[in-house]
């Protein structure tokens, strides 16, 4: 199926929706997803930020959609002929889906421990607007305990039904689901501690904010002094392969590897993620691959400077003058 | 209905027994002629006859967005195996709309029978019946009803000695205005949180339980009855263009006689509100202001676009002429709630309640309406407070359209609509109220909140 996303086109299989059809075609096209989720089935819809215009439906029926489209959840037709950032009428109404998002989110990031590593926070520097124009107190919720390894803070929830569906789908007891309604929701597991399942952990490495965090890590380092890795070990109940952030030669955090698109590749167990902080528990297999753009990779630039010396020292081998010292 | 000369009354259609002693027994409706259409459907028609029927009658859905009935059914999808399903829809929480509470109170036969021949005509085996919560009382009186008609064999296993077997049950709501939007319902109906469900897929293919599924409104399933007794054609000759038959309105407001009127599509606005066998006029001899003519979610119009479009014809009581002009200068049909506002009405303050209201309902599930509606309420409540800017009509106007077409159930638009049309016909009085900076007490308003809280 061919399929135009911003001038661009892509021949895609029957069943692939605008968005993976866009992620196919790189970041530069692809719409911001903050409740889609690849691994988790029923996912998206719910936060409107992948939103698109179809302005040509398909060959056979070539009349354009007459809303905006979740291009999560929307499947691509042959001659179809999508929008996104060429559109200034998506740019205006992913602008309004992010302040919307932010009304009643808290503005401290620097005291929030997903700092550095949020989605939110992208979201808002990429598409959003610089100044607020909500005036109102903002939802609070007091932080709640889920088992004594997670953390549930509300009032950072953007309410993408992730770590519903993680719960739902990874682990096997349902308990763990939305109560109350519009701005009202929250997010419980309606007896507090009762979540104890061994991949229960997951729903952290799925919550895009702040919301649910790490009790072992929380508030231990800012990520951006960590540095991650990725490392295994033999696992039985998991794959074992995951990202280990170290300071010094502390394992301060475990987490599941994650792609291009931040989202997990493989879930983990709760004993990789909880139980296994000892660097001598891991075999390390190299660096994560980390975006430029993120403040994590600044513990890169350690690798970065070593390269620096050691072209250096083979453009001396070899007798390369720098250009800058060319004569 | 003639018009020009005599003034003959208007045909009814659903509820012209409603003042009949016992009409919500089965005997006297019966007596009355009750459950004809299931005897001559299922001794005398095939189940596609009856969809025809349903089809050439132009019926379209009474419960707000006038879908073809005869179409939506045709559409439903029939793999080999596969039970299919009738889900009346009888959440009406709309403010404004009260039409299927009446129906169902005064002459609750008349929806089991629709559901039946309804049902035979999609060959679903099973229906149900979803009660708005806060109709617990009706939930009874239909219960008691349905009690009835399986006594006396219109339901059950082999209807009328015929191969057809039908089981109907009532299911009440949890109260909740979502749960009126289909799919939501259909997951209430399944036990779950009434979200509404992202489409497609929609209940036609997989609905409830990811069977196909029709949904229709209490009228609308009603409405099946009188045409199948009398043919598509003749129900098709009431009213006028494609709005064919008779609607049940529920008129509410300033007026002398508010209450549920069955008119015949077509007539005309004016006559509506100021003929004595309608709504009676405005009430202590006050000037109307404003209409909003299909339940709280349709543009608010003034007086003199409700009572003519744009172009000066008389506004009719049509699904297209109360749309004439588009949402710059007309509204909609939608359910039927009729609310009247004589002169001294704020609109802000009408305003204010229905915002506060979609925020209630909103289900949270997707952002603009999550968070858009609750913004908007707080902002009414600065004018309320006396303590608004001109520029938050601006504001508002924003948010409303970033609500407007992004979220996943039409409630978004629901919220997004009024603001805009109140805005949009009466913004020089939201300026008004903001320069004026008076304060209106509304404080028993959050009395409500704490209840619900
Ligand atoms: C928020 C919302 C609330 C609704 N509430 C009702 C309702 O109370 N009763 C109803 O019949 N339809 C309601 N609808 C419309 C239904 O989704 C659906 O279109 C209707 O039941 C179809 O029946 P009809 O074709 O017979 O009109 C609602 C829709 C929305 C979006
Ligand atoms: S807690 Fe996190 S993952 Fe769960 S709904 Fe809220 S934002 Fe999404
Ligand atoms: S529009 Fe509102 S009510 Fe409908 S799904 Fe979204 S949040 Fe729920
Ligand atoms: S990512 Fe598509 S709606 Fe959230």
């Amino acid at each position: 199926m061919k399929v135009t996303i911003d001038g661009i086109e892509i021949d895609v299989p029957k069943g692939t929706t605008i968005l993976q059809a866009a992620r196919m075609i790189g970041p530069e096209v692809a719409p911001p997803a903050m409740c889609y989720y690849t691994k988790l089935k029923t996912s998206g819809g719910y936060c409107r930020t992948c939103i698109v215009k179809v302005t040509q439906g398909s060959t056979a029926n070539p009349n354009p959609m007459p809303k905006p489209v979740a291009s999560c959840r929307t499947e691509v037709m042959d001659g179809m002929v999508v929008e996104n950032n060429t559109s200034p009428e998506i740019i205006e109404a992913r602008k309004g889906v992010v302040e919307f998002l932010l009304i009643n989110h808290p503005l401290d990031c620097p005291i929030c421990d997903q700092a550095g590593e949020c989605k939110l926070q992208d979201l808002g520097f990429q598409n959003g607007s610089s100044k607020t124009r909500y005036e109102f107190k903002r939802r609070e919720f007091e932080e709640i305990d889920i088992g004594d390894k997670i953390k549930l803070h509300m009032t950072r929830c953007i309410l993408c039904y992730r770590c519903v569906k993680t719960a739902d789908q990874i682990t096997n007891d349902r308990v763990h689901g939305v109560i109350a309604r519009g701005d009202e929701s929250e997010i419980s597991t309606y007896i507090e501690n009762i979540i104890d399942n061994d991949f229960s952990g997951n729903v952290i490495d799925v919550c895009p904010v702040g919301a649910l965090t790490d009790k072992t890590f929380r508030f231990k380092q800012r990520v951006w002094f960590t540095k991650p890795v990725d490392a295994k070990r033999d696992c039985k109940t998991c794959c074992g392969k995951t990202r280990v952030w170290l300071k010094g030669e502390e394992v301060v955090r475990v987490t599941a590897r994650k792609d291009q698109w931040d989202e997990v590749e493989e879930f983990i167990c709760n004993a990789c993620r909880f139980d296994h902080k000892k660097k001598s528990d891991w075999v390390i297999e190299g660096p994560s691959p980390i975006h430029r753009n993120s403040v994590i990779s600044q513990n890169h630039y350690e690798h970065l400077n070593e390269l620096k010396v050691q072209i250096m020292k083979q453009q001396k081998a070899l007798g390369f003058m720098p250009i800058d010292k060319q004569p | 209905m003639e018009r020009a000369g005599v003034r003959l009354m208007g045909k009814k259609l659903l509820i012209h027994n409603d003042k009949v002693a016992n009409i919500h027994t089965l005997d006297v409706y019966r007596a009355h002629g009750g459950y004809a259409s299931v005897e001559k459907a299922l001794k005398t028609m095939t189940p596609d006859q009856v969809t025809d029927e349903v089809k050439k009658s132009g019926l379209r859905g009474r419960g707000g967005a006038g879908f073809p009935t005869g179409m939506k059914w045709s559409f439903l999808a029939k793999p080999e195996g596969v039970p299919r399903y009738l889900v009346c829809n009888a959440d009406e929480s709309e403010p404004g709309t009260f039409k299927d509470r009446y129906l169902m109170e005064v002459i609750p036969h008349a929806l089991i029978e629709g559901m039946i021949t309804s049902s035979y005509a999609l060959g679903a085996n099973t229906s149900y019946i979803y009660i708005r919560g806060e109709y617990f009382y009706v939930a009874r009186i239909v219960e008691k009803a349905l009690a009835e008609a399986y006594a006396a064999g219109w339901l059950g296993k082999n209807i009328l000695g015929t191969d057809f077997s039908h089981d109907c049950y009532v299911q009440v709501g949890g109260g909740a205005y979502i749960c009126g939007e289909e799919t939501a319902l259909l997951e209430s109906l399944e036990g779950k949180r009434g979200n509404p469900r992202i489409k497609p897929p929609f209940p036609a293919v997989a609905g409830l339980w990811g069977c196909p599924t029709v949904v229709n409104n209490v009228e609308t399933i009603a409405a099946v009855v009188p045409i199948v007794n009398d043919g598509g054609e003749a129900y098709a000759k009431i009213g006028i263009g494609k709005s064919t038959g008779t609607k049940l309105i529920s008129a509410s407001g300033h007026i002398n006689k508010p209450g549920v009127y069955e008119i015949e599509l077509g007539i005309p606005v004016e006559e509506f509100i100021y003929s004595e066998e309608y709504c009676g006029g405005i009430r202590n001899r006050k000037k109307m202001k404003a209409v909003v003519a299909g339940g709280s979610s349709v543009p608010i119009l003034p007086t003199e676009l409700i009572l003519k479009t744009a172009k000066g014809e008389p506004r009719l009581m049509t699904y297209e002429s109360l749309a004439d002009g588009g949402f710059a200068t007309g509204t909609m049909l939608g359910s039927g709630g009729f609310i009247v506002m004589d002169e001294d009405t704020s609109i802000v303050k009408n305003l204010f309640t229905f915002t506060r209201f979609y925020h209630h309902e909103s289900c949270g599930q997707c952002s603009p309406c999550r968070e858009g509606t609750g913004w908007m309420e707080k902002i009414l409540k600065k004018f309320l407070n006396g303590t608004a800017n001109e520029s938050d009509v601006d504001l508002l106007w924003d948010i409303q359209s970033k609500i407007e077409g992004k979220t996943i159930c039409p409630l978004g638009e629901a919220a997004a609509w009024p603001v805009a049309a109140a805005i949009r016909h009466f913004k020089q009085e939201f300026l008004d109220v903001a320069r004026s900076k008076k304060f209106v007490d509304v404080s028993h308003y959050d009395r409500l909140n704490k209840i619900n809280a």
